[in-house]
């Protein structure tokens, strides 16, 4: 009893924590508090084997299943607070408490009767005793079960599955789709020009000058154009212009200070 | 009643043999004239007319040959009937193609044959220059064959077959200038009217059926005087409703007015001699039904009464020649049914005067036929005016007509209208005095229909030059005027009377309240009041080319068919045009506003209702658990 | 050792878990609280079977988890595969379906 008195405000916390942790990841370990905490239950009430199909299969498996696709969708992909639907949030607290409150003041009425225990029942061990009644009066819902099983992961594989709607780009096709990008829109055939060759600024983030003076945008890379870490082009041109007039002093000096 | 009134004689026919196997063939030729004629197409343009003529004329020959072998037989031993096939049968009911050819049906068949063969050779002359004259005679011999099939028939359903058939050629003949809207329209309406006629006849052979378990005569006759009086008088009154409808009798009058829209000779031969007689033959065929049952009878003279001073009425105040004669044909198939209608006594004279009559009607029709023919088809009265010096023949046939008609002694009419008034003032003295006033008013219309064509002041049109008909249409007048003035010696010894008696009953010995010459002699002093009247009225004056307008409220209802049209436009027609009006409003937005309402507001709650599927699973997931908790709410207020 | 506060825990957790699933809109975190409903009923079958004193309720548990096993590896999959084609993981974006 004392575990269930430490747990139950723990669960009931967490579980309320699932409605309000904005980030999934946090509903998924508050989840994963709930469900150890549950496991912890199953074993003060007699359920080895269940405490153990709880902590492997429910928190171990199903939970780290939620973590995969939570990663896959996306981490922060966390909700909004404003609800969408009219009505939805105030109505779902309402009915869900009036649920609650009936549900909890029926089952508290409800006597149970005399707890029975279950040391008859388990004199033989508890996972004998379970494999006893599983293979014997539920064996059929069991195989029902593997039937189920074989089903579900074979419907997760079809539904996972990427079908390729069109066909792989070969070397040849991206060839002609370049040829064909150069006649209809006057792209540049070749490799695109390399940076910093005339070596004032020998960087990734100076744009290559081309012949008639002006700066290739095409020489730098989009990353940092977006960032705005490039020199910007009128900058460059009173640079170069300071070169033009006087080239030698220009080199000398830096020549020597280099 | 110390001596009871005869009962009527049973119709017991023995089966053909000899010449009387004939008898199929008088109603064939006909048939088979219209069969090739109608089928026959372009081809037979040429000598169609002679065909149709030919037909009805051999059919003519054959009737001559039967009946005077049916006169070499024994009175007793004149009833012959030819079994052809059975029609249908069902269960016990067993409906025969089987001909009765009697002392009734004979006199009937020389009638239709031989007055039908002279309007034949007639219609050659009239329609000449008609493009469809093959057709025209194509439907003439449909008519015959189907009047012919209607008298001979010895059974009720084989009667109403040829009441439908001259019902169908009626039709398609006052229809048969359907260019002109009113000649279509009066087609419609003498086939509308006369289904209500056919219904009676329908009815009451159903009625037989089921009172007796058969329609022929020969079953019916025999079971008559045993049936029940309701039953009888119930027979009796529907089959005077089918009387009405194809005789033209009132209430069913006002088609035949109408009908004069047609062909004149389809006027002299279906509406004046044959068809519009049906009426006469059906009740005087139907004796043992009649005989049996007083209550119609009555019925029978009341509407034979009311239709002898309606059509005299109408005669009097019409300026249409054709009109006049028929509403002439009208008031004299009044005195026909009014003297059916008194029971053995008169059916002999019913059958006496529709004969004479087929004979100066048909006679005076064609006669009008000729005039129009010389007048640029007019047929107003006003227009005409002294035709006797451009008309000679034409004038001189329609004068034997017209003094037959009238009662003129000696001539045919006065035989067989004088009969009529003896036997109506013998039976029933209102009846005898209202057949009395008729004479004198046919007096009067007739002789102002004399007077306006042939004799007063010339009203041509201008460019109208009246001249006599060919030969080979005053020849078939000439003939008509013959029998028109020698029809009476049908009476000679009673003759027609002791003929008839087989089929219809020998009449109990009764003596008029006052001799039967001075009833002679008074009919023919109300008669000469007529005339005299007439001649005052029209005659002795000047006739106006235009009817004058401001006439007497008489003469206004008269003109108007005495609101015979007015009465059932406003209480059948109008009525049941709103009735259906309504009916189809009422459906259009009640009927179709209920559906539609439940549809519309369907469409309306599922629109609202649609709103609750968002899309959002979150919106779902909450009605769920709404769901849930309601349930969990129950089952706690169950526990407590 | 009552079962009643074993029972009420679980109805609490459960409670929160559905009211999680219908405010949260990140899929994978509804998701999660789905498994807490089903932790929790996992929970009081748990309780059942040791105040019935038989292990059957402890065998509905282990199907329970068996089953929910099946549903999450689906259910992720199906939810990646929308984000993949939505680039999105709300549930409220996935509304396509309705009047």
């Amino acid at each position: 009893m004392i575990a269930f008195w430490i747990l139950a405000p723990v669960m009931v916390v967490a579980a309320l924590g699932m409605l309000f942790a904005r980030k999934a990841v946090h509903a998924a370990i508050l989840l994963a508090v709930v469900m150890m905490s549950l496991a912890v239950l199953y074993v003060v009430q007699d359920a080895p084997f269940l405490f153990a199909v709880q902590i492997i299969v429910y928190t171990g498996a199903i939970l780290m299943l939620f973590l995969f696709v939570l990663m896959l969708v996306g981490v922060d992909s966390s909700d909004s607070v404003i609800e969408t639907i009219k009505g939805q949030r105030l109505w779902a607290i309402i009915i869900g408490l009036v649920f609650a409150g009936t549900l909890v003041l029926g089952v508290a009425q409800i006597s149970v009767g005399a707890v029975t225990g279950l040391d008859t029942a388990n004199k033989g061990g508890n996972v004998p005793a379970i494999s006893q009644i599983l293979f014997t009066r539920y064996v059929f819902a069991f195989e029902a079960t593997s039937a189920l099983l074989i089903t579900a992961a074979l419907g997760a594989m079809v539904l996972a599955h990427r079908e390729r709607l069109t066909p792989k780009l070969t070397q040849a096709d991206m060839a002609a789709q370049r040829m064909r990008d150069y006649a209809d829109h006057g792209k540049h055939l070749g490799p695109l020009p390399p940076p910093g060759v005339f070596a004032r600024h020998n960087a990734v983030d100076t744009p290559a000058l081309l012949p008639d003076g002006t700066a290739s945008e095409a020489s730098i890379s989009r990353v940092l154009a977006a960032r705005g870490t490039v020199k910007s082009v009128p900058e460059m041109a009173a640079d170069v212009a300071h070169m033009m007039i006087d080239p030698a002093d220009e080199i000398s000096t830096d020549g020597s200070e280099k | 009643m110390l001596v009871p009134m005869s009962a009527a004689p049973v119709v017991d026919p023995t089966s053909a043999h000899g010449a009387f196997t004939l008898l199929w063939l008088v109603i064939a030729l006909p048939a088979l004239g219209a069969v090739v004629l109608l089928l026959g197409g372009r081809r037979l343009d040429k000598f169609g007319h002679l065909i149709g003529t030919a037909m009805a004329v051999l059919s003519f020959v054959v009737s001559l040959i039967l009946f005077i072998t049916l006169l070499g037989r024994d009175s007793a031993d004149r009833s012959v009937s030819q079994h052809l096939w059975t029609w249908f049968s069902a269960g016990h009911y067993k409906v025969e193609i089987s001909l009765l050819y009697d002392q009734l049906s004979a006199l009937f068949l020389l009638l239709i044959t031989g007055v039908g063969s002279l309007i034949h050779v007639y219609s050659i002359g009239y329609m000449e220059h008609d493009e469809r004259r093959r057709r025209f005679f194509g439907y003439l011999n449909l008519f015959v064959a189907a009047m012919l099939t209607l008298v001979l028939a010895g059974d009720y359903v084989g009667v109403f077959l040829g009441w439908e058939g001259v019902g169908l050629a009626s039709y398609l003949l006052i229809g048969f200038w359907q260019h002109k809207t009113s000649a279509a329209v009066a087609a419609k309406k003498a086939f509308i009217v006369n289904r209500v006629g056919d219904i009676g006849l329908s009815l009451g052979a159903g009625l037989m059926f089921v009172t007796f378990g058969s329609t022929a005569f020969t079953v019916v006759s025999a079971n008559a005087p045993h049936a029940s009086k309701a039953a009888l008088t119930a027979i009796g009154l529907l089959l005077l409703l089918a009387a009405c409808g194809k005789s033209a009798q009132f209430p069913l009058q006002s088609w035949l007015l109408d009908a004069m829209e047609g062909p004149t000779p389809v006027s002299a031969l279906i509406h004046a001699a044959t068809m519009v007689t049906a009426g006469v033959y059906l009740i005087v065929r139907s004796n043992f039904i009649f005989t049996n049952a007083p209550d119609a009878r009555t019925g029978v003279v009341i509407i034979g009464c009311i239709t002898l001073m309606w059509g005299a009425i109408i005669g009097c105040a019409k300026d249409d020649i054709k009109k006049t004669l028929a509403g002439s044909t009208m008031s004299q198939i009044g005195y026909m049914i009014l003297a059916s209608g008194l029971g053995v006594v008169g059916y002999a004279f019913a059958i006496f005067h529709l004969l004479t009559h087929g004979f100066f009607k048909a006679n005076m029709f064609l006669g009008a036929g000729s005039v129009m023919h010389g007048m640029d088809d007019d047929v107003d009265m006003r227009h005409y005016g002294a035709l006797r010096k451009a008309m000679p023949i034409t004038f001189a046939t329609f004068a034997m007509g017209y003094l037959a008609i009238i009662g003129f002694p000696g001539f045919s009419g006065f035989w067989s209208k004088d009969k009529i008034i003896e036997t109506a003032l013998t039976e029933n003295w209102v009846v005898g005095l209202c057949a009395l006033l008729g004479a004198g008013i046919t007096g009067f219309y007739m002789t102002r229909l004399m007077l306006m064509t042939y004799f007063t002041n010339k009203r041509w049109e201008k460019d109208v030059h009246p001249h006599e008909s060919p030969k080979v249409m005053t020849y078939p007048l000439i003939a008509l005027a013959a029998l028109s003035v020698l029809g009476g010696v049908l009476l000679a010894g009673n003759w027609i009377v002791d003929w008839l008696s087989p089929v219809v009953g020998v009449p109990h010995e009764s003596s008029p309240p006052i001799p039967s010459l001075a009833i002679s002699a008074l009919a023919v002093l109300v008669v000469a009041v007529g005339v005299a009247t007439a001649w005052l009225l029209v005659g002795a004056q000047e006739v106006p080319r235009v009817a004058p307008e401001k006439v007497s409220v008489f003469t206004r209802a008269a003109r108007a068919d005495l609101y015979g049209d007015a009465f059932n436009e406003e209480i059948l027609m109008r009525p049941g045009d709103r009735l259906i009006r309504d009916l189809d409003t009422f459906d259009r937005t009640a009927v179709d506003g209920f559906v539609n309402g439940i549809a519309t507001s369907l469409t309306a709650i599922a629109n609202r209702l649609r709103l609750a599927q968002t899309g959002y699973v979150r919106t779902y997931a909450l009605s769920m658990l709404g769901g849930a908790a309601i349930v969990v709410l129950a089952l706690l207020v169950v526990n407590l | 050792m009552s079962a009643t506060p074993f029972i009420v825990l679980s109805a609490i957790l459960f409670s929160i878990g559905s009211i999680g699933v219908l405010v949260r809109r990140n899929a994978i975190v509804m998701f999660m609280c789905v498994e807490l409903m089903l932790n929790a009923s996992n929970l009081a079958l748990i309780t059942f079977s040791r105040s019935s004193g038989t292990l059957d309720g402890q065998i509905a548990a282990f199907f329970v988890m068996v089953v929910a096993a099946a549903e999450v590896v689906v259910g992720l999959a199906i939810i990646m595969t929308i984000f993949r084609t939505r680039r999105s993981a709300s549930v409220d974006d996935a509304s396509l379906l309705k009047y």
